[in-house]
C-alpha cells in the first residue's frame, strides 16, 4: 500500500498567484478511522450553504483503522465538480504521509498542518500554517470523559482554522455541524467549541491568509447533497421495487443499506405493521441474483446491488435470465479490478463484463448514470425496462458516484405509472388461446408475452428452462429452434436500442471533432472541453452516452464526427471496444482517452489526452493514455 | 349408440381428474428411480386436491432435475442452474406466498455444487418441499461419485469411494429444519404418506429419497442399488397421513400410535414398528441418527418433525399477499414524502 497519493516523479506547476475566489481544491490527509469524515463533510457543507458549487471526494484505503486517507474538496464558481489534479490547499494531520504529501505539493500551495510535523523542514516554497492541534484540543476536552475524543475533536479545529484562513462564514459552519450531528446536542456543543477555538487561534496567529477565498454566491439554492447509492436506493423505493437481495461489498453495500432504511420509513403499513417489500441479505452474490430471478419470474420487481467480483459470480445466472427471459435489475457499483484490485478506489472497468455477461452469445442493456439525479431516475427506469424487456438490465455506477457526496438537483417525482411489460392474465390467455406461446414473438419486437405463476387459467402455465426451447417453451435441441430463438433475442436487443435512455448531446455548430463520455467520466470531460476551447482553441462537440445498446441518435452523432475522443476510466478502452463492435464502419474515428489509477477522472487528463490525440504538445501523466489503437 | 356411457373419471376433492396432474413424457432411462418419485408426486398432489396452478416446480441440473417437466403440466416449472435452485425458489416464494413450491434436486445438485444454497434455504425455512433424488452418483454426467456415496461403495468400473458421505438429513436437522424425511423410491406407500405430509407442511420439508440410478449405480457393490436399499431399509415407523379435509377420527388401528397435528388441521400418525421413536424429540432423533450411521443402517421415515416453525416471510414481516399486483398506491411514496426526504439532504 503506497503511503501517499502523490506521484513519485510528478513536478507539478506552481499554484497560480494572486487571490482566487471560489475556485480551489483542498485536500485533507488523515488516518483512517480518526473520525475526520464528519469534519470534512462540515467543511464541504458550509461552502455549499454559502451558495458555492462544491464537490467532495473521499480517497480512502481498504482498512477500518490506521491507514492513510485523503479527502478532497473542490469549490468552483463555474460549477465544475470533477476531481482536480492540482491542489491549492493541503491540511496535513497524518504523520505517516505528511512528508511525502508536502514534498509532492506544487510550489505556492497553502499547507495547514499539525505543528509537530514540522513541514517547514521539507519545503521553503509553500505557504505554511502550523497549528498545534494536539495542544489546542486539550483546551476544549477538559472533562476526563472527553479525553478519548481528542483525536476526533482535533479535526473540527482544522475546520475552524480553514474557515478563518479561507473566509468561510462561521455561522454556516455551525449550521453544518448542527446538521451533521443532528440529534446529538452534546456533540454539537463540543464540536462548535473546537471549531471556534481553531478560528480564534488562526485569527490571532496568521495575519496573512490563504489566497483561495470563499465568497457567497447563489448557485446551490434548492440543491441537495447526496451520494449516488442513496439516490439509487430512493429510485428503487419510488420505482416500486418489492424484492431486494444483496451480499455486502464495497462500494455497493450502502445502496441496499439505504434501501433498508427508506423502506422502514416508507414501506411499512402503519395499520398492519407489514412491509410491501422483502429484503434479503443473501449468502453470496450467486444466491442474491438467483433470488432476484426467482422473484422476477414470479412477478415481483426485484433488484440486487454488487460490485465487479459479485458480477463475476453472477454470470451463469445472468445468462439464465437472458435466455429464459426473466426480468432482473443489477446495480454494479464499480471498483478497481481485476480480482480484489483496489477495492476502495473507482473505475469504469466492468463495461464489457456487464454488457456481454454470460457464456454463449448474450448482450444486455446497460445504463450509465452520471449524477445522483440519474441514479434516482435510472433505478426506476431499469425496473421498468427489465419488466418490459423481460431481461436482465444493468445499472453501472461506480465508487466515485455511489459513495461520494455530490451536489445534486432535487429529484423529479416519477408520476408515470410503473411499466410492467407484457404480462397475460387469465383473460388474456383465454383471448390468445391457440395463438400464444411463451417464447412466441406475437408483436414483431422480439418481446414475447409471459404469464405469472398462479394465473388462474388451465393453459397459463409454462415451463422455464435454461436448455434449448421452442416458442411454446417445450424442450428442443433442434438447430433451427435454437437459431430462431436466439435471433429473436437479438431482435429484442434492437427493440431495447429504442427504449433505453438516449444520449445527451451538446454540439457547437461546425465542429468535426467530438468527445464522448459516460457515467462519471462526464464531469472531467465537460470541464476539459471548455478548457480545450478557451485555452487551446480546440472546439469539440459533446455526447454523453447514457446506455447500451447504442441508441440510433447516438450512432447518428458518431457518424457526424470525423474524430471522436472516447473518455473512460479503464485501461483497455472498454466502451471504445464496444463502439467499434457496434459501428465497425466508424472504427477508425475513435481515439481513446483513459485514466485508470483508481482516482476519479480529472479534466487535465482529458485535456492532455485530446491534445496528444491531435498530435499537439501536452504533458503526459503516467496514468493517462491516449491512442487510436487502444486494446 | 351404446347404452352405457363410459364411467366419468375419478376426481379429487376439487373435482379434477388425475390426468390434470400429469406431466410430459419422461425421457429418463427405463427403471430409473426418479420416475417413481415423479409418479408419487402426481398422486400426492392429486389426492391432496391441490390446484395445479398454485404449484411451482423448481429444479437445478441433473437427471433428477429434469423431472419437474414430467408432472403437473398445469403448474409453472423452472429448471434453473446446477445447484442453485434454492435461491430461485427463495425469490419466487418471497414474491408470492400463495404458491406451493416443490423443488427437485439430485445428490450432486444438492450435496456438492449446491450445498451452500441448500444450507441457507433450510436455515431460512423457506416454504418448499425439497426433494433430493439421491442415487450416490452424477447420473447426467455418466456416473461419477457424488458426495452422498457411502464409504466402500464402488463405481461400475470398480473404483471405491473412501470419503465419508454427507448425510443431508443429519445436516438439515442440525440446521433446524422442521420436516426431515428419508425414504426410498422402492417404498411407494411410505413415500406417498411423506409427500402428502410435506405438502401440508408450511416451511422447508427436506426429503432425501434413495432413488437408484439403474444405468450407473445399480450394480453389486453399490450401496444405492435397488437390491441394497431393499435389503437394508429399516422403517422407523409406519406413517399414516390424515389431511385436514378428511375425518381425523377415522379408526386407529391397535398398537403404539403417536399423533402430530399440523397447523392446518392435518395429522401425521406414527405407528411403531419395532423400536420406540419420537420424531419430535430432537435429542432422540439425533442420537438415533448418529447410532444408525455407525451401524450402517438405512433408516427411513419422517426423521424429524416440528410443524410450527415460523417461515422466512413471517420473519421478514412481508405482507401475506403476492407482491406482483401491488401498484403505485401501495409502493410509491407520495410527492410530499419525496420532498421531505430531499429536504433532509439540503
Ligand atoms: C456449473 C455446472 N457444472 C457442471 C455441470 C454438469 N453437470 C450436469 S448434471 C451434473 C450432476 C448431476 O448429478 P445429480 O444432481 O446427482 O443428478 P442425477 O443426474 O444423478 O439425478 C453435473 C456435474 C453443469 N450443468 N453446470
Ligand atoms: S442415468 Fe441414472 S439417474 Fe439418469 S436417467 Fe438414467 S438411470 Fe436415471
Ligand atoms: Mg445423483
Amino acid at each position: 500500500m503506497p503511503t501517499t497519493l502523490a506521484q513519485p516523479d510528478a513536478r507539478p506547476a506552481p499554484v497560480a498567484s494572486g487571490t482566487r475566489v471560489n475556485d480551489f481544491s483542498l485536500q485533507v490527509a488523515t488516518a483512517n478511522g480518526s473520525g475526520s469524515q464528519t469534519a470534512n463533510n462540515v467543511l464541504m457543507r458550509a461552502i455549499f450553504q454559502m451558495g458555492v458549487p462544491v464537490s467532495g471526494k473521499n480517497l480512502f484505503p481498504s482498512n477500518i483503522q490506521g491507514l492513510p486517507t485523503w479527502f478532497t474538496i473542490r469549490a468552483n464558481r463555474d460549477g465544475y465538480v470533477a476531481r482536480k489534479r492540482e491542489l491549492d490547499v493541503l491540511i496535513l494531520m497524518n504523520p505517516e504521509t505528511a512528508e511525502e504529501d508536502a514534498r509532492a505539493a506544487a510550489p505556492g500551495t497553502s499547507v495547514i498542518y499539525e505543528k509537530k510535523l514540522a513541514v517547514e523542514r521539507f519545503r521553503d516554497d509553500l505557504l505554511l500554517f502550523p497549528v498545534p492541534f494536539s495542544e489546542l484540543v486539550v483546551k476544549v476536552t477538559t472533562k476526563p470523559e472527553q479525553a478519548k475524543l481528542r483525536k476526533l475533536i482535533a479535526n473540527m479545529i482544522y475546520v475552524g482554522v480553514a474557515s478563518d484562513l479561507m473566509g468561510i462564514d462561521p455561522a454556516e459552519v455551525e449550521k453544518a455541524i448542527a446538521k451533521q450531528l443532528k440529534g446529538k446536542p452534546k456533540a454539537v456543543e463540543l464540536n462548535v467549541a473546537a471549531m471556534r477555538l481553531g478560528r480564534e487561534y488562526s485569527g490571532e496567529t496568521f495575519a496573512e491568509k490563504i489566497p483561495c477565498r470563499v465568497e457567497r454566491m447563489d448557485a446551490t439554492a434548492g440543491k441537495v447533497i447526496i451520494d449516488g447509492n442513496a439516490a439509487a436506493a430512493l429510485g428503487c423505493l419510488f420505482g416500486g421495487a418489492t424484492v431486494c437481495t444483496w451480499y455486502p461489498i464495497t462500494p455497493s453495500s450502502s445502496l441496499c443499506e439505504s434501501f433498508i432504511d427508506f423502506c422502514a420509513d416508507h414501506r411499512v403499513d402503519p395499520a398492519t405493521g407489514k412491509a410491501s417489500v422483502a429484503i434479503v441479505q443473501a449468502e453470496d452474490e450467486i444466491a442474491a441474483i438467483g433470488m432476484v430471478i426467482g422473484a422476477g419470474w414470479a412477478g415481483a420487481r426485484a433488484f440486487t446491488a454488487t460490485s465487479g467480483p459479485g458480477i463475476s459470480l453472477m454470470s451463469e445466472f445472468i445468462g439464465l435470465a437472458y435466455y429464459t427471459e426473466v426480468p432482473a435489475v443489477v446495480f454494479d457499483i464499480q471498483r478497481v479490478g481485476p480480482s480484489t484490485g483496489l477495492p476502495t478506489r473507482t473505475m469504469q472497468g466492468d463495461v464489457v463484463l456487464c454488457h456481454y455477461n454470460s457464456h454463449g452469445d448474450a448482450k444486455h442493456p446497460v445504463l450509465f448514470p452520471s449524477s445522483p439525479e440519474e441514479c434516482f431516475q435510472m433505478a426506476g427506469e431499469a425496473l421498468d425496462l427489465a419488466e418490459e424487456l423481460q431481461a436482465p438490465v444493468f445499472v453501472l455506477s461506480d465508487l466515485d458516484l455511489g459513495m461520494n457526496n455530490w451536489m445534486a438537483d432535487p429529484f423529479t417525482y416519477p408520476d408515470r405509472p410503473f411499466r410492467r411489460g407484457k404480462v397475460l392474465d387469465a383473460e388474456g390467455v383465454e383471448r390468445l388461446k391457440g395463438v400464444w406461446g411463451r417464447y412466441k414473438d406475437l408483436d414483431g419486437d422480439g418481446i414475447p408475452w409471459r404469464t405469472l405463476p398462479g394465473t388462474p387459467h388451465p393453459l397459463a402455465a409454462y415451463f422455464t428452462r435454461g436448455s434449448g426451447h421452442t416458442e411454446m417453451a417445450g424442450y428442443s435441441e433442434k438447430p433451427h429452434d435454437y437459431v430462431k430463438n436466439v435471433d429473436r433475442l437479438a431482435r429484442k436487443l434492437e427493440t431495447a436500442r429504442r427504449m433505453v435512455p438516449g444520449p445527451v448531446i451538446d454540439d457547437r455548430p461546425g465542429s468535426p471533432l467530438g468527445v464522448l463520455a459516460f457515467g462519471t467520466s462526464h464531469q472531467g470531460a465537460v470541464e476539459a472541453r471548455d478548457r480545450l476551447a478557451a485555452v487551446h482553441g480546440v472546439s469539440l462537440d459533446y455526447m454523453r452516452l447514457r446506455a447500451l445498446p447504442l441508441a440510433p441518435e447516438a450512432r447518428a452523432w458518431l457518424e457526424r464526427h470525423e474524430r471522436v475522443f472516447v473518455v473512460e476510466q479503464n485501461r483497455d478502452a472498454q466502451l471504445l471496444t464496444i463502439l467499434r463492435d457496434e459501428c465497425p464502419d466508424l472504427a477508425t474515428r475513435f481515439v481513446s482517452v483513459r485514466q485508470y489509477d483508481g482516482l476519479p477522472l480529472d479534466a487535465t487528463t482529458v485535456v492532455e489526452g485530446v491534445l496528444a490525440g491531435l498530435g499537439r504538445e501536452a504533458g503526459t501523466a503516467p496514468a493517462a493514455a491516449a491512442d487510436g489503437g487502444a486494446r | 349408440m351404446s347404452a352405457t356411457a363410459p364411467a366419468p373419471p375419478k376426481t379429487n376433492r376439487i373435482g379434477l381428474p388425475k390426468a390434470d396432474y400429469e406431466g410430459g413424457k419422461s425421457t429418463l432411462c427405463l427403471g430409473c428411480g426418479h420416475d417413481v418419485v415423479t409418479r408419487q408426486l402426481v398422486t400426492a398432489f392429486w389426492e391432496m386436491g391441490i390446484e395445479p396452478r398454485r404449484v411451482v416446480k423448481l429444479s437445478g441440473i441433473g437427471c433428477s432435475s429434469k423431472t419437474p417437466a414430467y408432472f403437473l403440466n398445469r403448474a409453472w416449472g423452472f429448471n434453473a442452474v446446477h445447484g442453485r435452485m434454492p435461491s430461485v425458489a427463495t425469490g419466487a416464494m418471497l414474491a408470492n406466498s400463495d404458491l406451493i413450491g416443490v423443488g427437485v434436486s439430485g445428490d450432486g445438485d444438492t450435496a456438492s455444487i449446491g450445498i451452500g444454497q441448500f444450507v441457507h434455504l433450510v436455515r431460512r425455512n423457506i416454504p418448499l418441499i425439497y426433494i433430493v433424488e439421491n442415487n450416490g452418483v452424477y447420473g447426467l454426467t455418466k456416473g461419477q461419485f457424488s458426495a452422498t456415496a457411502d464409504v466402500g461403495s464402488t463405481l461400475k468400473g470398480g473404483t471405491v469411494n473412501e470419503l465419508l458421505p454427507i448425510d443431508l438429513c443429519g445436516l438439515a436437522i442440525e440446521l433446524g429444519c422442521g420436516f426431515v424425511a428419508r425414504s426410498f423410491s422402492g417404498d411407494m406407500k411410505q413415500l406417498q404418506a411423506i409427500l402428502q405430509a410435506a405438502i401440508a407442511h408450511r416451511g422447508t420439508a427436506v426429503l432425501d429419497v434413495i432413488s437408484p440410478c439403474v444405468t450407473f449405480n445399480d450394480h453389486e457393490g453399490s450401496t444405492k442399488s435397488y437390491k441394497y436399499a431393499k435389503d437394508h431399509e429399516e422403517p422407523l415407523h409406519d406413517i399414516g397421513f390424515v389431511p385436514f379435509f378428511e375425518d381425523t377420527l377415522a379408526e386407529i388401528p391397535p398398537g403404539e400410535v403417536r399423533e402430530v397435528p399440523f397447523p392446518d388441521g392435518s395429522v401425521v400418525r406414527f405407528h411403531t414398528v419395532g423400536r420406540e421413536y419420537d420424531p419430535t424429540d430432537k435429542d432422540v432423533v439425533l442420537s438415533t441418527l448418529h447410532a444408525s450411521r455407525k451401524a450402517k443402517e438405512f433408516l427411513t421415515g419422517i426423521l424429524y418433525l416440528e410443524p410450527e416453525k415460523p417461515s422466512f416471510g413471517r420473519l421478514l414481516n412481508t405482507v401475506d399477499e403476492p407482491l406482483h399486483p401491488l401498484g403505485e398506491d401501495r409502493l410509491r411514496p407520495s410527492r410530499e414524502a419525496l420532498e421531505a426526504i430531499l429536504e433532509s439532504y439540503r
